[in-house]
């Protein structure tokens, strides 16, 4: 039996090649999805194949990475990532946002502001905005040639008439370089203001769905709205329970059943820097510890 | 007549340095008239620069049809040297082309008659490489547009000298267009079609 | 005082040791070979090879152990091999009325040249579950002869001299053999790129949709017009050799469907075809694949495609199953992020709801 050897970064040098074509196209034309020959991933479709394919091409022996899934570093299918390139390419892995020069990127962009010399890595489920009006991809596509994104405006306007606000929680549409609308991945809305004008070149990869996007740094990006609605982001009623961080994005955690709740960042190394530089929550152990090894959760 | 084995060398390194040689050309494409520098050096043929050579040996392969100026095609070393190294399909009509690669801007041919892509399929277009003179002096153009802090000022000795004046048939193409990467030796700039010139100092 | 779960790592990796052990099974009962299952569990080797897109039983059998015996599973891990592979080009086209067969049956005539051969065949053996084959079953020697030299001609190619079937469709001249594994799909999709996403298709969906056609979504009366099974010459054209190169043979099956015919002022009526081709012994398969061929030709044919199983974008973006398992099963991770949103929204939502439809008298008292 052949045993199989892999390549540095896993991919073979023709796959990333025409994953590089790709990743230029879409820097080229912003917002625009570019088609790309996927490839099976040893894992599955679904679970970051896109994301860690564009991760794959661009990544070489001198970055830093850092992977993250619902902000956190250590939600498993993060680890289960970042092991992955850490085994095959060998790269340097950080949980800190600012020591990062590649971040992959599940549901969540960072709160630490991304700077120039960092690339940002989305993995995308669905990449086509106007899938879940239109499923048929030669009608999408022939809307996006003509920039009509008429039905759109009319999907949000009605979620207005019925329920009196745009009704798009995550995975809320954007308009790139004033030209595409885009989906941003299923990241909350609170997220979507760090896209516009991000010094950071940000990639987005679907692997089932075998599409590369993009946006240029510096780069305008505008949620959809209207003049009477305008977009607003998500705003919690509370500061974070761990590290008191007022403009972060908040996970619930149910402390028992009988309506116990508390809110704690959802950016782990965000709130745990915060917590290291001497902020504490309603919840925090003071003085701040350095975080536990292994753990209870086995 | 070259054979094989006195063929320049392609990478000493194929894996490493088409990652490094691509970064380069990524962080050029995202940032516009930012210049860049290819590190990973390998053989050259005939007029190619050293730059051209790594970005080929990058990018090119048995997928890419490449067009060449006449000046190119007319050396038999570059066509054995891409057809070894690279595999790719050297083809005579530029509008099939995914790269094209310019060793003097004197015959950059109209660039209407490369691929410019659909409005279904904007990225089916051209990529443009041009070597130029230099990417650190000369005539100074101000350029805005995304993956621009504002404006970026290049520096560069350019031909064709009306470039930019060409290019702008990207703004009412858009979204179809052409991509332009300009190569001065070991150096990189990229001009995406989104890139605009909005002052030019002569 | 909270603190966040962390130990994901380990976790992971324990996780990974009960899969072993549990794939293992009770360590008293004989480790099964890869032998054992590429000999006995024959169908289900040709099934991971076919979905699988990659011709080598051994590895098959290896995917089936380590997925234990989750065909899916397998055909993923086959796969996921496969895409690292070298790709050098695409072989000669086979030809199957060369095949030597083992199995060939068509319904459309009693006789044909070279005979109807039976072969090995679920068909007509009574399903009744069979005890004596629960352990040490000794099968009594088959029926032998001498192998026939008569040539088997495809039954589509004798309708075919008579003009009574339409030429198989050809590929424009000079036009490649599309590989949607190399190329992203684009819709409208060729007949290569539909059959090559059909023969990779999942089994089930395929049936599915085959029988969907049947029950009158798209009906195409069909009839068998051969099934047959056995073994084929596979060759590369190398360029610089400048001639074919036997790489070795393999096991095939092919379905040819005969379908309802058409015709038009300017064109003879003539019967049309749906065709099905899969690794190994998977009849099922080809069947199934060769009525959703035949359906989505519907474009083609001028016919209205009006049923799903005509639906090429809804066929072929779901035929997957390596694909839909993995976006079906992806729900699994983690979403309380966006779930957190959702929940803000809803919360948001209907607490509006509640002030909008209180009484007037408690909005007051609320104020």
């Amino acid at each position: 039996m052949n045993a199989p050897a892999y390549n540095f970064a896993y991919l073979d040098e023709q796959t990333k090649r025409m994953i590089r074509r790709a990743i230029l196209k879409a820097i080229a034309i912003p917002g625009y999805q570019v088609p790309f020959a996927s490839r099976e991933m040893p894992m599955p479709y679904g679970w970051g194949t896109g994301g860690v394919q564009v991760t794959a091409a661009i990544l070489g022996p001198q970055d830093v990475l850092k992977v993250i899934d619902q902000g956190s570093d250590d939600t498993t299918n993060a680890i289960s990532i970042r092991k992955f390139f850490a085994r095959t390419a060998g790269v340097a892995t950080t949980t800190a946002t600012d020591e990062a020069t590649v971040i992959q990127t599940r549901h969540r962009i960072p709160e630490t502001a991304l700077h120039e010399n960092q690339v940002l890595v989305y993995q995308v489920p669905i990449p086509e905005p106007l899938r879940f009006l239109e499923p048929r991809e030669t009608e999408t596509r022939r809307m996006h040639a003509l920039a009509e994104y008429g039905l759109m405006h009319v999907k949000l306007y009605e979620d207005i008439a019925r329920f009196g606000h745009i009704a798009t929680a995550y995975a809320y549409p954007v308009k790139v370089n004033a030209r595409y609308v885009m989906d941003p991945s299923p990241t909350p809305k609170f997220d979507n203001p760090k896209m516009d004008n991000c010094p950071a070149l940000q990639l987005f990869g679907a692997g089932r769905e075998k599409r590369i996007y993009a946006i240029p740094p510096y780069t305008q990006v505008v949620s959809l709205d209207f003049e009477d609605h305008p977009f607003e982001p998500y705003r919690f009623n509370a500061p974070c329970a761990l590290c008191a961080a007022e403009n972060s994005y908040l996970d619930e955690i149910v402390t028992d059943d009988k309506g116990g709740r508390m809110f704690v960042c959802s950016d782990t190394d965000y709130c745990e820097s915060r917590q290291a530089a001497g902020h504490h929550g309603s919840q925090s152990a003071a003085p701040y510890k350095e975080k536990a090894q292994g753990g209870s959760h086995d | 007549m070259t054979t094989i084995a006195e063929l320049p060398p392609g990478f000493a390194d194929k894996v490493l340095s088409a990652q490094s040689t691509f970064r380069s050309v990524m962080d050029a494409m995202a940032r516009p008239g930012s210049v860049q520098r290819i590190i990973p050096m390998a053989g050259t043929a005939g007029p190619m620069m050293r730059g051209t050579a790594a970005i080929a040996l990058t990018l090119f392969d048995h997928d890419t049809p490449i067009w060449l100026d006449p000046r190119i095609s007319d050396s038999s070393d570059v066509l054995k040297w891409i057809k070894f190294h690279t595999g790719a399909p050297v083809v005579q009509d530029p509008s099939i082309a995914a790269f094209a690669l310019i060793s003097d801007g004197v015959l950059l041919p109209t660039l209407e008659r490369f691929a410019l892509g659909t409005n279904e399929y904007p990225d089916r277009s051209t990529t443009v490489i041009i070597q130029v003179e230099s990417l650190e002096a000369g005539r100074s153009f101000d350029l805005r547009g995304p993956g621009i802090d504002d404006v970026a000022t290049l520096q560069a000795s350019i031909r064709p000298f009306d470039l930019f004046d060409r290019l702008r048939l990207n703004e009412t193409l858009f979204p179809r267009g052409i991509d332009v990467v300009l190569v001065a030796d070991d150096f990189v700039v990229a001009i995406p079609r989104t890139t605009r010139v909005v002052s030019k100092e002569s | 005082m909270y603190v966040a779960v962390k130990g994901g790592e380990r976790a992971i990796e324990n996780a990974h040791r009960l899969l072993a052990n549990a794939r293992r099974g009770d360590q008293s009962v004989a480790d099964i070979t890869l032998d054992q299952i590429s000999e006995q569990l024959g169908l289900a080797v040709d099934r991971v090879m076919s979905e699988g897109s990659l011709y080598d039983r051994e590895l098959a059998a290896l995917a089936i152990k380590q997925a234990r015996g989750d065909l899916i599973e397998a055909i993923f891990l086959v796969r996921a091999f496969r895409a690292t592979l070298p790709r050098f080009g695409a072989s000669e086209p086979v030809d199957t009325g060369a095949m030597r067969v083992q199995r060939r049956v068509s319904s459309t005539f009693k006789d044909i040249p070279g005979g109807q051969i039976l072969g090995p065949t679920f068909d007509y053996t009574h399903r009744l579950l069979d005890p004596s084959l629960a352990e040490g079953f000794v099968p009594e020697a088959p029926a032998t002869a001498e192998a026939s030299t008569a040539p088997t001609p495809r039954v589509t190619d004798i309708l075919g001299r008579d003009g009574l079937i339409e030429p198989s469709p050809q590929a424009e001249d000079g036009a490649g053999v599309g590989d949607l594994t190399r190329e992203p799909l684009n819709f409208p999709a060729n007949r290569d790129l539909r059959l090559q996403n059909l023969a990779r298709g999942d089994e089930g969906f395929l049936l599915a949709m085959g029988y969907s056609t049947q029950r009158g979504y798209g009906r195409n009366h069909p009839f068998a017009g051969e099934i047959r099974f056995g073994e084929v010459e596979v060759e590369f054209a190398a360029e610089d050799v400048g001639f074919a190169v036997p790489l070795g043979s393999i096991e095939l099956t092919e379905c040819q469907m005969v379908n309802q015919f058409k015709g038009s002022a300017t064109e003879a009526p003539c019967f049309t075809r749906g065709y099905g081709l899969a690794f190994g012994q998977s009849e099922r398969k080809t069947m199934s694949m060769a009525l959703v061929d035949r359906a989505l030709r519907a474009r083609e044919l001028g016919e209205e495609a009006i049923a799903p199983a005509q639906d090429e974008e809804f066929v072929m973006s779901h035929s997957d199953n390596v694909q839909a398992t993995g976006f079906v099963e992806h729900l699994k991770l983690p979403h309380y992020v966006d779930f957190q949103s959702e929940l803000g929204l809803l919360r948001k939502l209907r607490k509006e709801f509640a002030e909008a439809n209180a009484p007037d008298a408690m909005k007051e008292a609320a104020e």
